[in-house]
């Protein structure tokens, strides 16, 4: 019996958490906001984030096979890639251009430098950046749900606010007005956020950070509408679920703060300053670049290390 | 106070208890057929053996000398005849000699054994020194020398550690229920000759009967009782000076020079045994837990009895066990063979009959080893650097400082190994020589 026994280093149990139920997390953290897109934009939407969720899928297990390296698809985090990018597009984009989102995020991306955890930008939002710059026509042709009223039923808010105009906070919240798939609800999203949390899957500082930094310098700015410009666009999906995505952003709770307080800033910059009306996607690239030296700032003192030593 | 670097409470991690055996009073004394006792049961250098083939000796005779201050004597737990003395192989992988002893089953004492006189701070680390006993929380750190704290470091705080944070283990809390008279006089035994102003017991908040029994005896003391919030590591001895007195042991020191002294419950009550009646540490309270054993129960047994033979007293196998552990799921040693036997220093034996060998996989960096270590270090990026050989950035990022608790592994969802690569970083910096 004896001959059998099993050494090895020491602890001998662990904790029930797998990144595959992390993943799956998430997934179902997303469900609200999926819902959503489909009440508002119809089967369409259903049929794009199908879409991207399976490419993305079949684009790794691809790679994976072609390498000869084991199939990692079973984690769940190319389903998860698929349906952010599959959020960050309007309802009417064509097939063949989501599809070069997908390569793009899961090939050049991810798979490229290594695969899970390896690399350093945000898949979803890489591919969507890329998308936004080849197909700038279709990128930005907006579905407006039939239900929407009003200058919701033919602008994007955040279109109207940099106009001089107003929307009602409550439209913006609920998501009754046009915009990509996934961001127009902050209700759906809110809800997701609030499961992370309490699965404790993601940490509250980033997206608080992120979203109260974003209204504060839009007020600065001078922005005439910050509450309801932040309920506006994408910067509850992005800091909910992009600025939180692990691999690309800092490790401790005070790198996480300095990392949502860029990201609102520059988001804050971009909206106010820029030609284009959304900067969520650039701000959190952009920060993802900066968090290897925001982790090397903000690390923990050692316990028993001397203040300033 | 202003000497001491100030810290936050350490939260640590949650863990499964497991403790089934907390209400099992414990067993009677076994007497195995024969006992290994090696040289190196404790932290420092190696006894070295007294006695040859074919001596006789009894129950508390010394074995083997202790080699320098930093080192404990090792006494014979059985009467009975030196069956050889030979090198042994240690679960972890070093050799060391040891004494079998074929035991006559009488258990007879040492005739020349005598409770010794004990009236200053100086008179009581002899005696310990002179008992063997060695930290019995599992780290085996030699007690004496915890007596004897440098001359230039003032001790104002005793901590007599009753956390008991490692799942499955049980034994601690069967002796304050058991013999809570022994604890508490050994602890008046110590303030009162170390003139240690304030002694406090520590307990995890899981463990109310305990601190039931304890409070009667405390009256009028002096002796604090501590109820902690149950954590895993709460018993680790940074982590417990910590929450206790709000300072941090500072890097590469000891207790002392936060001015503690930190004692397992079981040690002190084994100081007192030996105050008391002369016979060292030659038997142990040892919980015996795990799927795969039969009756789990919390046994006596004489130090050196090979883990098969305790494992038989306790009904033997129900299943066949995959792991046999000296010591806790989160820190204990993995055994190679039941041959190898009970040590001063062991609190639990644990037999599973399932593994959890999962697959290791990709990092996702999800930092959760970083809010898990309890030496609030970046695990995550120091295995970065010791898998690309980076052992100078890794031991910038203090990872000498890891106490092996093993929450970083615990913690990781992708199962990888932290703490082990911890250990090899450890290893390897200490091997080249970076400073």
């Amino acid at each position: 019996m004896t001959n059998e026994l099993y050494v090895t280093s020491s602890p001998h149990i662990h904790s029930s958490k797998t990144t595959r139920a992390i993943m799956l997390d998430v997934l179902i953290a997303l469900a609200p906001a999926a819902a959503v897109s489909v009440v508002l934009f119809g089967a369409r939407a259903l049929l794009l984030e199908v879409f991207c969720v399976a490419l993305c899928v079949a684009l790794e297990a691809l790679w994976c096979r072609l390498r000869r390296i084991p199939v990692t698809v079973g984690d769940l985090s190319a389903a998860v890639t698929g349906l952010l990018l599959a959020f960050n597009l309007p309802a009417g984009l064509p097939l063949w251009q989501a599809a070069v989102g997908c390569a793009v995020a899961i090939i050049v991306v991810k798979m490229l430098f290594g695969g899970i955890g390896c690399n350093f930008v945000n898949p979803a939002l890489a591919g969507r950046v890329v998308m936004a710059v080849s197909f700038a026509g279709t990128m930005t042709e907006y579905a407006y749900p039939a239900t929407a009223e009003g200058l919701v039923a033919s602008a994007t808010p955040l279109g109207i606010i940099k106009d001089g105009g107003s929307v009602d906070a409550l439209t913006l919240f609920l998501g009754n007005h046009g915009g990509v798939l996934g961001e127009v609800s902050c209700a759906a999203i809110l809800a997701g956020g609030i499961y992370l949390v309490a699965r404790r899957v993601i940490k509250p500082v980033t997206p608080v950070v992120f979203i109260l930094g974003e209204i504060l310098f839009a007020a600065l700015f001078g922005c005439p509408h910050p509450i309801e410009a932040a309920l506006s666009g994408g910067l509850f999906l992005g800091a909910v679920f992009m600025a939180t995505d692990y691999v690309t952003t800092p490790y401790t709770d005070l790198g996480k703060a300095v990392f949502g307080l860029g990201c609102g800033l520059i988001t804050a910059l971009i909206r106010t300053f820029a030609n284009s009306t959304e900067g969520v996607s650039y701000s959190i690239l952009l920060m993802n670049l900066a968090v290897p030296y925001i982790n090397d700032l903000c690390r923990r003192r050692p316990f028993g290390k001397e203040a300033g030593k | 106070m202003g000497k001491y670097i100030k810290t936050r409470r350490v939260r640590g991690i949650r863990v499964p208890h497991n403790k089934g055996t907390k209400d099992c009073a414990t067993r009677g004394l076994i007497s195995p057929p024969f006992v290994v006792l090696p040289m190196s049961q404790h932290i420092g250098a190696p006894a070295t053996p007294c006695v040859k083939k074919g001596d006789r000796v009894f129950v508390g005779t010394v074995v083997g000398r202790a080699n320098g201050f930093v080192s404990a004597d090792v006494h014979s737990s059985v009467s009975g005849t030196v069956r050889e003395v030979s090198p042994f192989l240690m679960p972890n992988g070093a050799r060391s000699e040891a004494v079998v002893i074929d035991s006559d089953g009488e258990f007879t004492p040492e005739p020349a054994l005598r409770a010794p006189e004990v009236e200053t701070a100086e008179q009581l680390s002899q005696a310990v020194a002179a008992s063997g006993i060695v930290g019995l929380g599992g780290a085996g750190f030699p007690t004496h020398v915890k007596l004897s704290p440098p001359k230039n470091c003032v001790i104002d705080t005793l901590i007599i550690n009753g956390a008991e944070c490692e799942p499955y283990i049980t034994s601690d809390f069967r002796g304050i229920v058991e013999e809570p008279e022994s604890i508490v006089e050994g602890i008046k035994l110590v303030k009162r000759l170390l003139r240690i102003p304030r002694a406090v017991i520590a307990l995890e908040d899981n463990k109310p009967e305990a601190a039931e029994i304890l409070r009667p005896l405390l009256k009028e003391s002096g002796i604090e009782l501590l109820m902690l919030p149950t954590s895993y590591p709460q018993g680790a001895e940074k982590v417990l000076i910590a929450n206790v007195t709000g300072r941090a042991v500072p890097v590469g020191k000891l207790p002392a020079d936060a001015g503690v002294v930190v004692l397992n419950v079981g040690t002190v009550a084994s100081i007192h045994k030996y105050i008391k009646t002369g016979m060292p540490l030659v038997s142990k309270r040892v919980t015996v837990d795990g799927d795969a054993v039969s009756e789990p129960c919390n046994i006596f047994v004489p130090v050196g009895t090979p883990v098969s033979f305790l494992i038989e007293c306790c009904g033997g196998y129900k299943a066949p066990p995959k792991k046999l552990i000296m010591g806790g799921p989160m820190m204990g040693v993995a055994l190679y063979s039941g041959d190898y036997p009970v040590q001063k220093n062991t609190n639990a034996i644990l037999a599973l009959s399932q593994i959890e060998l999962t697959g290791t996989n990709a990092c996702i960096r999800c930092a959760r080893c970083v809010d898990a270590c309890t030496m609030r270090l970046s695990p995550v990026e120091i295995q970065t650097m010791y898998e690309t050989g980076d052992l100078e950035g890794a031991n910038a990022l203090s990872v000498m400082s890891c106490v092996e608790c093993g929450c970083c592994t615990y913690a990781c969802p992708a199962k990888r190994p932290i703490t082990q690569i911890m250990r090899l970083a450890k290893l390897g910096i200490r091997k080249a020589g970076i400073k």
